[in-house]
């Protein structure tokens, strides 16, 4: 009898597990092709179908570390844009502006950063609405 | 004898036939165009205008004073942008580097880009536009100058609309039309130079377009 309790409570455990994994990679997928689209109508022209930027023009957005590190910042940059200025990207020095996008929700930039973060090398994972909303409340 | 005329006729007709169809494809010939009555050697006959492109006087991103003169025995692509083109200029030219790439070192090809915007683009900073693209030499010249100028050449000559709008993003209205023009400076092709398909076209054009031989060239 109790052989087959922790028999059922395991196999309900399992299922919990089972079940959140998909619906987390639902999720995940849901964001990802959502964010594919807006990709293509927003960024494409400039950063290129596989991320790869346009020479000394504009930055690809292949540099890993850099988009680790400003995670957080992402958001801002997208939303807002970025004023004449130089980053530097895969050690290569970019200068110039990015437009502004004040017309895409925290919705649409969490799947947007979701596709990025996951395209052209990068494995950040689902950017969710409630970290990208929370993220685009502390731009400056 | 005379059976033999007639079969050099008819064998003139078929040669005639099969130099005027070529297999080699043609290009039409585009844009406006007029029928002019002339007397040639006392006889009134019809011939047609084409449009052509008028002269203009640019600055390329050397400094260099750019003319029509400049062009001479060129055939070249024309298209409009500006620097700071937040859309579609970006792709534009990020195709017409294929365009660069397949022709810069050919003698009779030219691409001139001609800004919208020109108060912003001056010689450096289009200067520092075509290092950030790889361009170098004279087969890729960035022109700026005097700006309604630069639009009327665009909507009556080219005839691509380019206006300045403040409401679009970038403050400037204009198609990614990138024109062919021929050595006596017609019209003979518009391609979308968003659309790397239409530019791959231009390639090919362009290849063709230099196989014509044409009398009307030296002017």
């Amino acid at each position: 009898m109790k052989l087959r309790i922790i028999a059922f409570i395991g196999l309900l455990i399992c299922m919990v597990v089972v079940s959140c994994q998909s619906d987390a990679e639902q999720d995940f997928k849901r964001y990802y092709t959502g964010g594919a689209a807006i990709y293509k109508s927003k960024c494409q022209n400039c950063h290129g179908a596989k991320g790869e930027g346009l020479l000394n023009l504009i930055p690809p957005l292949t540099d890993t570390a850099y988009l680790k590190k400003n995670k957080a910042k992402l958001g801002c940059f997208i939303k807002y844009g970025i004023k004449e200025t130089i980053i530097t990207i895969n050690g290569k020095a970019y200068e110039g502006a990015m437009p502004a996008n004040v017309d895409l929700t925290a919705i649409e930039i969490a799947k947007l950063l979701t596709y990025v973060g996951n395209s052209f090398g990068n494995i950040m994972g689902t950017i969710a609405f409630e970290e990208a909303d929370a993220d685009l409340a502390k731009c400056k | 004898m005379k059976k033999l005329i007639g079969l050099a006729l008819i064998a003139l007709t078929f040669t005639a036939c099969k130099f005027n169809d070529a297999d080699k494809p043609k290009l039409p010939i585009m844009g406006n165009r007029d029928a002019v009555t002339k007397t040639v050697n006392g006889k009134e006959v019809v011939d047609t205008v084409y449009q052509t492109i008028p002269d203009f006087k640019f600055v390329n991103q050397y400094g260099d004073t750019i003319t029509q003169t400049s062009l001479k025995g060129d055939i070249y692509v024309a298209d409009f942008f500006f620097t700071t083109c937040p859309s579609i200029c970006p792709i534009m030219h990020r195709n017409m580097l294929n365009v660069y790439n397949e022709f810069k070192n050919v003698p009779d090809f030219k691409i001139i880009s001609h800004t919208i915007d020109p108060k912003h683009d001056s010689v450096a900073v289009m200067k520092k536009y075509a290092d950030k693209l790889g361009i170098s030499g004279n087969s890729w010249w960035l022109l700026q100058g005097n700006k309604e100028q630069t639009y009327e050449l665009g909507q009556k000559n080219y005839l691509v609309a380019v206006k300045q709008d403040d409401g679009t993003p970038g403050g400037y209205v204009h198609q990614g039309w990138f024109v062919l023009v021929d050595k006596q400076k017609r019209i003979r092709g518009y391609y979308d130079g968003t659309d790397e398909k239409q530019v791959a076209k231009l390639i090919e054009d362009i290849k063709i377009l230099r196989t014509e031989v044409n009398t009307e060239i030296a002017q």
